[in-house]
């Protein structure tokens, strides 16, 4: 289990490159931070940019914290700064990516991952990371509990997004969302298209040059 | 002009029926004292304007937990279960507005402005009930403001004119809520005197700030 998570934190954290500022989300998202090249800046919404790994105990400090309240490291040259800076950025269009987790995402790019019946959570910055970074990775498993389909026509949970999402990352491929709908882009080895094809609730357009 | 305060002083300021606007960002940052004394005063059918609802014994939560709290406006309360029960249970009124959006609202009722355009949300239960703006051919969804009677700020450093310094991560949603209250009170970790913080290291301008608490009993 922990092993397919790491698979998909390693392949987004293959994605980004020195320069890039980029939020991740709790769950595998927040993984993807331990695989990054050095000189990918970090992003998190509580207000800082250029934050690294948790510290060694004994080291913790309370006030450089992450959106979870988790203890955070930071490299020279972060910044702090307060929430309303902190979503300039995101808005702003200063993002290169959010990767985040979702419980469903559809054919047109439209995410839910913010609200399932019965419970209250809230969702804290993630319709601000949606509609703000360049581009919106989703890093999940490719389907919940059960085998439940994640990848659908048409989300039914409510919206985080509308038209938000530019990538999925699953253990099984890697999916561009485009404006004619999911492409496959990617098989992870040893995945058929076949497995793919019945793990995904949605159509699926296969990349001329799938790898 | 001197605004450094005692316990006493503030304590005298809550009463039922207020709006509170409270900084900090999942139990970092709070003004834990503030809220703490909050709880003490009694004060009945609040509304807690926060980021989150923080842990059920932990900042804001003790006020929900309290059950003086009878609405709030916050982006998250996942870290609190008893605030999901209140509001289940129809106890408490929840108001979600997405954590961007509601440092705007903050902003703007604490800079005079009318209101903010938004694109956060759009598509979703967010907008309801909300006005839809086109601006050059783009939708806005028009994001209104929010101010409070009293506003309770954390910082790292203050002076007796009210210059607020924050440190790190601790820093959140403080210098907006400090322009947002009609009486902001600051729980300081440290007072400084007048002229030992730099005019160009000020977060957070004396003129916002109406009292300093250095976080002692009497």
């Amino acid at each position: 289990m922990t092993d397919i998570k790491e698979k998909i934190a390693r392949k987004v954290a293959g994605f980004f490159k020195p320069g890039d500022v980029v939020n991740l989300g709790i769950g595998i998202p927040t993984m993807v931070g331990n695989y990054i090249e050095d000189g990918v800046w970090l992003h998190t919404e509580n207000g800082l940019v250029g934050y690294g790994p948790a510290p060694e105990p004994g080291a913790e400090s309370e006030y450089l914290t992450g959106a979870g309240a988790q203890f955070l490291t930071a490299y020279p040259g972060a910044a702090a700064f307060d929430s309303a800076t902190s979503f300039a950025i995101v808005r702003g269009g200063h993002l290169t990516a959010t990767v985040l987790g979702a419980l469903e995402v559809d054919e047109k790019g439209n995410l839910a991952n913010w609200s399932r019946p019965g419970v209250i959570v809230g969702m804290g910055g993630a319709m601000d990371l949606v509609n703000g970074a360049k581009d919106v990775i989703i890093a999940m498993e490719h389907t919940a509990r059960g085998g439940k389909h994640k990848i659908l026509e048409s989300c039914s949970l409510p919206l985080t997004g509308v038209g938000v999402v530019t990538k999925i990352v699953t253990e099984l491929c890697v999916i561009q969302v485009t404006g004619e709908g999911l492409v496959l882009q990617e098989l992870s080895e040893g995945v058929t298209l076949d497995e793919v094809l019945e793990k995904t609730g949605a159509r699926l357009i296969v990349s001329e040059t799938l790898r | 002009m001197n605004k450094l305060v005692s316990k006493s002083e503030i304590m005298k300021l809550f009463h039922d029926n207020m709006t509170l606007m409270c900084g900090g960002f999942a139990n970092r940052g709070n003004p834990g004292k503030l809220i703490d004394m909050v709880v003490e005063s009694g004060a009945q059918n609040l509304s807690i304007i926060s980021n989150d609802a923080g842990d059920p014994d932990l900042t804001i939560g003790r006020l929900i937990r309290s059950r003086q709290a009878k609405k709030l406006i916050a982006s998250h309360v996942g870290m609190n279960p008893e605030l999901g029960q209140a509001v289940l249970e129809g106890r408490m009124e929840l108001e979600l507005s997405p954590q961007g959006t509601l440092a705007e609202r903050i902003r703007c009722g604490g800079t005079g402005m009318g209101g903010v355009l938004i694109k956060t949300g759009l598509g979703t239960v967010i907008e309801e009930g909300k006005q839809k703006i086109e601006v050059n051919g783009q939708s806005y969804l028009l994001e209104l403001p929010l101010t409070a009677e009293i506003a309770l700020v954390k910082a790292h450093k203050a002076d007796a004119l009210g210059n607020l310094v924050y440190k790190g991560t601790q820093r959140n949603f403080n210098p907006l809520v400090a322009m947002a209250g009609k009486t902001v009170i600051v729980e300081a970790e440290e007072i400084v005197p007048i002229g030992a913080l730099d005019m160009d290291e000020i977060h957070t301008p004396g003129v916002f700030v109406s009292l300093v608490w250095n976080g002692e009993e009497e």
